[in-house]
């Protein structure tokens, strides 16, 4: 019997933060305007020791005011998206579940729209309004999942399908009747994007949010283990299902709706991301929360990474990237499953 | 023909017997329940009052047909739902009453069962019946181990620890799951239907077990069985229940009328007492000449 310690989780997620550190400096250094290590070394050694005064003004620009805003952006919804991911996946049983193809990450972007549409004023609105509208969304997609009282992974798939297809025509629709006003565009919500900095204002409601929602998320994590047997098992072992599910439902959709009212709809990678971590630290979600935080991390860098350099000096959206890593290996797990 | 109300044997005063002198520790008293899609319709099915005990060390056996009203019972002695009349208690506290964690530290559950979704290794699936005594994240204490292996050496099934559950045979995975749930420390193992996919030696040896841990570890056990000659065999009591009503409570001698038998279970049965006391039960072939 290897049964999993605390220290197995810090180690794990320690090398993980390495590897996430070298994709950040990575993705620094590549781009329109290619950089080399050691400068990037010993410029941020300087931003570190308070000197960033003696940085040279052109460089600045590029990696401070441009790349790394960017990355750490990338970070906090790559993130957002994993844990939110691999949390639905343990509550609704359903291994293929992401805040994407639920059409939780469409339900946040409608809300969002709302709200910039409603109050443009108020930047604040925003994830308020995006949060509003992953809550309606999941509950409505846990309920069209139902057949005859059981949660059916078809059914439940499919309503998640549909729901964001239906949600995405009313994105169209306003995004057509509200074209004079800024709502940053069709492809900035279909197919995600980073490169629109979080306003300064509300940086810190997205750090302490993306760090309440995994924190709230993490401490259900033994309970999420025995969910994934079943309820009534869960239940006969002492865990409170309803209360469990609720801090679930409702931290995943908070960390959808900072992740898209901040970037879009950023398809699969709260599908993708769980999936790999589980191949590689297994399938207990007290080391799989983190780790997967960090993996949607580093995802999410990468994919940024690739989406600026691919086609340079075009730029694709990010979303497009995740989405064809992720639809095929979807249609895997599906086929998988199937047998 | 009708078979009489058992009730009045049910609550009458303990009977005299061998098991005199040890705890009663699940009473269930005149416990009744009804399901009904909305207030305004008729119930869909109802359990009428039913009462038994199980003392430690004693294992039970809830015996009926399909529908008999057998997962209801269940559902109210897990204290999952509370009785709409009556009580159902555990060393005297009414079981629907307790809280969820307190619950499962008293009552284990073994289901038919056990959907594994993730692939899980038995030792750490075994680990999961600590979780009602655990803290916050529950990463396993050094007592939590000790425990688990203990719980797999008393099914025999050490060796088992590193194995993938995916990957067991049947009997081998009846077996973790029974150590999963004495893991838990309970007073009370509920098993609901536990020889369905088991042959016929698992079966056996799986009842044995459970009589021989009742007996160490003074457990009560209630078995939900529609399996006659195992509940015959291995039961110190039986409830037999038949739409939603309970006939009879009582020892397999008792309770194993020919005619109740027959007509609960709508077939033709043989009853004879074995050498130890025991009934035995036999189909009857439907042949002609047969007018009985």
């Amino acid at each position: 019997m290897r049964p999993l310690t605390v220290q197995r989780v810090l180690w794990t997620c320690g090398g993980l933060a390495v590897v996430l550190m070298a994709c950040v400096l990575l993705s620094l250094k590549l781009g329109a305007v290619p950089i080399s290590i050691t400068d990037l070394v010993v410029n941020l050694g300087r931003l570190a020791i308070g000197q960033s005064d003696q940085l040279p003004t052109e460089y600045r620009l590029i990696v401070f005011d441009l790349r790394l805003p960017r990355i750490l952006l990338g970070i906090l919804v790559g993130a957002a998206l994993s844990v939110s991911g691999a949390s639905f996946q343990a509550t609704l049983r359903n291994r293929l579940a992401d805040p994407y193809i639920l059409g939780v990450s469409s339900g946040a972007a409608l809300g969002a729209i709302l709200a910039l549409g409603v109050a443009p004023q108020f930047a604040f609105i925003t994830p308020i309004g995006a949060f509003l509208g992953a809550v309606a969304t999941i509950a409505a997609v846990y309920f069209l999942g139902r057949r005859e009282g059981e949660l059916d992974s078809a059914t439940l798939l499919l309503g998640g399908v549909i729901s964001a297809s239906f949600l995405t025509a009313i994105i169209m629709f306003l995004m057509t009747t509200l074209a004079g006003r800024d709502l940053r565009g069709a492809v900035f919500w279909m197919m995600g994007d980073l490169s629109t900095p979080v306003p300064a204002s509300l940086r810190w409601i997205f750090i302490v949010g993306l760090f309440a929602g995994i924190g709230a998320i993490y401490t259900t994590a033994a309970d999420l283990n025995l969910l994934l047997t079943g309820e009534r098992e869960a239940i006969h072992l002492g865990v409170e299902v309803t209360r469990v599910k609720m801090v679930v439902y409702i931290s995943a959709s908070l960390l959808t709706a900072l992740a898209v009212s901040a970037s879009g709809q950023i398809g699969y990678v709260g599908l993708l991301v769980p999936h790999a971590v589980r191949r590689v630290f297994g399938s207990d979600y007290r080391i799989l929360i983190p780790a997967s935080a960090f993996g949607g991390a580093i995802a999410i860098v990468l994919a940024d990474t690739l989406a600026r350099t691919v086609a340079a000096p075009t730029e694709l959206p990010v979303g497009a990237m995740t989405a064809m890593a992720g639809a095929p290996v979807f249609i895997y797990l599906l086929r998988r499953g199937m047998r | 023909m009708s078979v009489s109300d058992n009730s009045a044997h049910a609550l009458g005063a303990p009977e005299p017997s061998p098991k005199n002198g040890r705890t009663e520790r699940l009473n269930v008293e005149q416990a009744s329940y009804a399901y009904s899609t909305s207030a305004q319709f008729a119930p869909t099915f109802t359990l009428t009052a039913t009462s038994f005990q199980a003392r430690e060390s004693e294992l039970v056996a809830i015996l009926g047909p399909n529908a008999s009203g057998k997962s209801t019972l269940l559902r109210l002695i897990t204290g999952t739902i509370a009785p709409l009349t009556g009580r159902v208690e555990l060393d005297g506290e009414e079981t629907s009453r307790l809280d969820v964690r307190t619950r499962a530290q008293r009552i284990a559950v073994v289901h038919q069962e056990s959907p594994v979704v993730y692939p899980a290794l038995a030792g750490d699936f075994v680990l999961q019946g600590r979780h009602p005594y655990g803290r916050a994240l529950r990463f396993a204490s050094r007592e939590d181990i000790e425990i688990a292996h203990h719980a797999l050496a008393q099914v025999g099934a050490d060796h088992l620890a590193g194995r993938i559950i995916g990957e067991l045979s049947g009997g081998e995975k009846q077996r973790v799951i029974l150590a999963r749930a004495l893991a838990q420390k309970p007073r009370l193992i509920l098993l609901d239907e536990p020889t369905l996919h088991l042959d016929i030696g698992a079966q056996v040896e799986l009842l044995e077990r459970l009589r021989q841990l009742a007996k160490e570890n003074r457990y009560a056990v209630v078995v939900v069985t529609h399996e006659l000659a195992l509940a015959a065999e291995f039961a110190d009591q039986v409830v037999l229940l038949h739409h939603g009503r309970c006939l009879r409570v009582g020892t397999p001698a008792v309770v194993y009328q020919r005619e109740l038998l027959e007509q609960v279970f709508e077939a033709p049965l043989e009853v004879e007492i074995g050498p130890a006391g025991r009934p035995r039960v036999n189909l009857r072939a439907r042949r002609g000449g047969d007018t009985t």
